[in-house]
């Protein structure tokens, strides 16, 4: 009996001793994201702050039906379809690179990192410039007889969205790449080139199996980033952009604009859903990839 | 097979060198252009920001993008820091907005993950899953409960109301423990049978052994806050508070000339800490790499 109640005692005391530690950031996140969280779903049921009859669904339908955030929704699946694929394979492509021994790997690796460190805001001014109507791609790009584009204000504008998106980002995706290289075992390589394995099937049947983990969190990662494009759009183009930038955010920030929290709300709960839905499939594909490779 | 391998290896370098040069190009460019005089920035830029002209300088029809300017000055750094005083004030801005959060969110996520680390159990570990979680989740979805709260605690429209969010932002915690969970138990334990309090085990010995993760985790959480725009927009629309990062944006085309100055003053902070801590913001985002344990 005494037995008993020492160890319930320990497991409690355990308990309020690691939240003496963990309390003050558990506490932190209930107030300012959990619980208002909470209320968000609230408010994406309820007809207004006034009114606070219970409606179901009919603010997520009305969001849905929204023209602006159809839009939004549009641009912002575009962009993503666009940028994640060609975020993963060129951070791949990049770690290999630096792995194939080239001279002064170290400086390569610190040039694709630096654009991390830039704030977007710095570098607008140059991209500005970069891809003006009579700027200086347009000037390259007439040299092998292409049009004038007006980048930013044409159906092109997702091409210089998705070179900034590349800019900032493939850095940070690279080292991911790196670091999974460097946990590939040695030996199994050193036997693949003993046993006269070419690179292709080293890189698809060896590598890229120990880097499957890798390559999910990538692409997660990714479309993490690409929802948060609209950073870059708005230092670029400002609050109203050419239609086809018009992004979720931008939908985020008319509606808090206007003080509509129910739009607001339900628009917040679905992406949440979203986001949650994606994760559940990453840990399931991560579980289904990596139970022979050790992570 | 010889010769084939030093083909390849000639063909990769090749293509890492023009990857670098597209990597460094907007960087550099904005830093030579910020040497520029006002009259060769007008000239050559006139055209991309357009109510740049007042009718009486010379803008060229065509965009020159120039490497080096034709004489270099530093009028435009002189104007920022004595006759511009709108650019060091948002820069402050940044500034204040930022160190608190950093300094914060290291302090809460140190502790925190200390208690992650120290104590298992399943609601423990349910809790940091949550974090998880809650870490991936896009402005889009957080900015709406900090506006609520914000709104309650009456601190929307002040500095406050990013802040005290951002300090409590679970990138870090989750981060800190990741690094916390490598440090060997029979560490604690021993210094737990030597009588060692649990806070004395936690500030001697946990912490001393996370002080490059401290600093990689606070170049991480640095830069990603320097960068914001998203928060300032929607809790702090009070202009004269916004951070500089908000403010490039708006530059009125008559300034045109200082605004590659204050964009090249706006990085440095960031430069100076990837120059210094680059080894460890690398070890740092390794580390971040895998979502779980």
């Amino acid at each position: 009996m005494k037995k008993h109640w020492e160890k319930s005692n320990r497991r409690v005391g355990d308990f309020l001793q690691s939240m003496c530690f963990s309390g003050p950031s558990f506490l932190g996140m209930l107030l300012f994201y959990v619980i208002p969280f909470g209320v968000v779903v609230y408010y994406s049921l309820i007809a207004g702050t006034l009114d606070h009859s219970f409606v179901g669904l009919q603010n997520y339908k009305n969001v849905l039906e929204n023209g602006a955030f159809k839009i939004a929704v549009h641009n912002t699946a575009v962009f993503s379809a666009l940028s994640v694929p060609l975020a993963v394979i060129l951070s791949m492509l990049m770690a290999l690179m630096l792995e194939c021994r080239i001279p002064a790997k170290s400086q390569f690796r610190t040039f694709f990192l630096s654009p991390m460190m830039v704030p977007i805001a710095s570098i607008i001014l140059v991209w500005q410039v970069l891809f003006h109507a009579n700027g200086a791609v347009n000037e390259f790009l007439a040299v092998f007889g292409a049009d004038k584009i007006d980048w930013l204000k044409s159906d092109y504008c997702m091409v210089v969205i998705v070179l900034l998106f590349l800019w900032k980002n493939l850095g940070y995706n690279m080292i991911l790449f790196m670091a999974a290289l460097n946990n590939i075992p040695k030996t199994l390589i050193e036997v693949a080139e003993v046993e006269g394995a070419s690179a292709w099937y080293q890189f698809f049947h060896i590598k890229l199996r120990y880097l499957s983990p890798t390559v999910l969190f990538v692409t997660i990662l990714s479309i993490i980033n690409s929802f948060k494009v609209f950073r870059e759009i708005y230092l670029l183009t400002g609050d109203y952009p050419y239609d086809g930038l018009y992004m979720l955010q931008h939908f985020m920030n008319n509606m808090f604009r206007n003080l509509d929290y129910q739009k607001l709300s339900a628009a917040a709960v679905m992406l949440a859903l979203v986001i949650v839905a994606l994760l559940a499939i990453l840990f399931a594909v991560e579980n289904w990839f990596g139970k022979d490779v050790e992570g | 097979m010889k010769k084939h391998r030093y083909f390849g290896r000639g063909a990769m370098t090749l293509l890492a060198a023009v990857f670098a040069v597209l990597f460094l190009l907007p960087t550099v460019l904005t830093i030579t252009n910020s040497f520029m005089t006002q009259s060769e920035i007008t000239a050559n830029y006139g055209q991309v920001f357009s109510n740049a002209n007042d009718g009486k300088s010379y803008i060229s029809k065509k965009i020159n993008l120039k490497f080096i300017p034709d004489k270099v000055s530093f009028s435009q750094y002189l104007t920022i820091l004595f006759k511009s005083p709108d650019y060091l004030l948002k820069f402050w801005n940044s500034v204040i907005l930022v160190v608190p959060i950093v300094l914060a969110q290291l302090m809460v996520a140190s502790v925190a993950a200390y208690g992650f680390t120290r104590w298992r159990g399943r609601v423990r570990d349910a809790i940091f899953f949550a974090y998880v979680i809650l870490m991936l989740m896009p402005y889009q979805v957080t900015l709406v409960p900090n506006y609520l709260v914000s709104d309650w605690l009456g601190i929307l429209n002040t500095r406050w109301a990013i802040i005290l969010p951002g300090a409590f932002a679970p990138f870090s915690v989750f981060l800190l423990t990741k690094f916390m969970r490598r440090i060997p138990v029979s560490l604690i334990e021993s210094a737990k049978l030597d009588g060692a309090s649990e806070w004395h085990v936690f500030w001697d010995i946990c912490l001393p052994q996370c002080r490059s993760a401290l600093y990689s985790i606070a170049i991480l959480v640095f830069i990603d806050n320097w960068n914001m725009v998203e928060q300032p927009l929607i809790l702090l629309p009070n202009a004269d508070q916004q951070p500089l990062s908000v403010f490039l944006s708006t530059i009125n085309a008559g300034e045109i000339g200082i605004a590659f100055a204050a964009a090249v003053i706006y990085m440095v902070p960031g430069l100076l800490l990837f120059l210094h801590g680059e080894a460890y913001l690398v070890e740092g985002i390794a580390y971040s790499g895998s979502v779980k344990g």
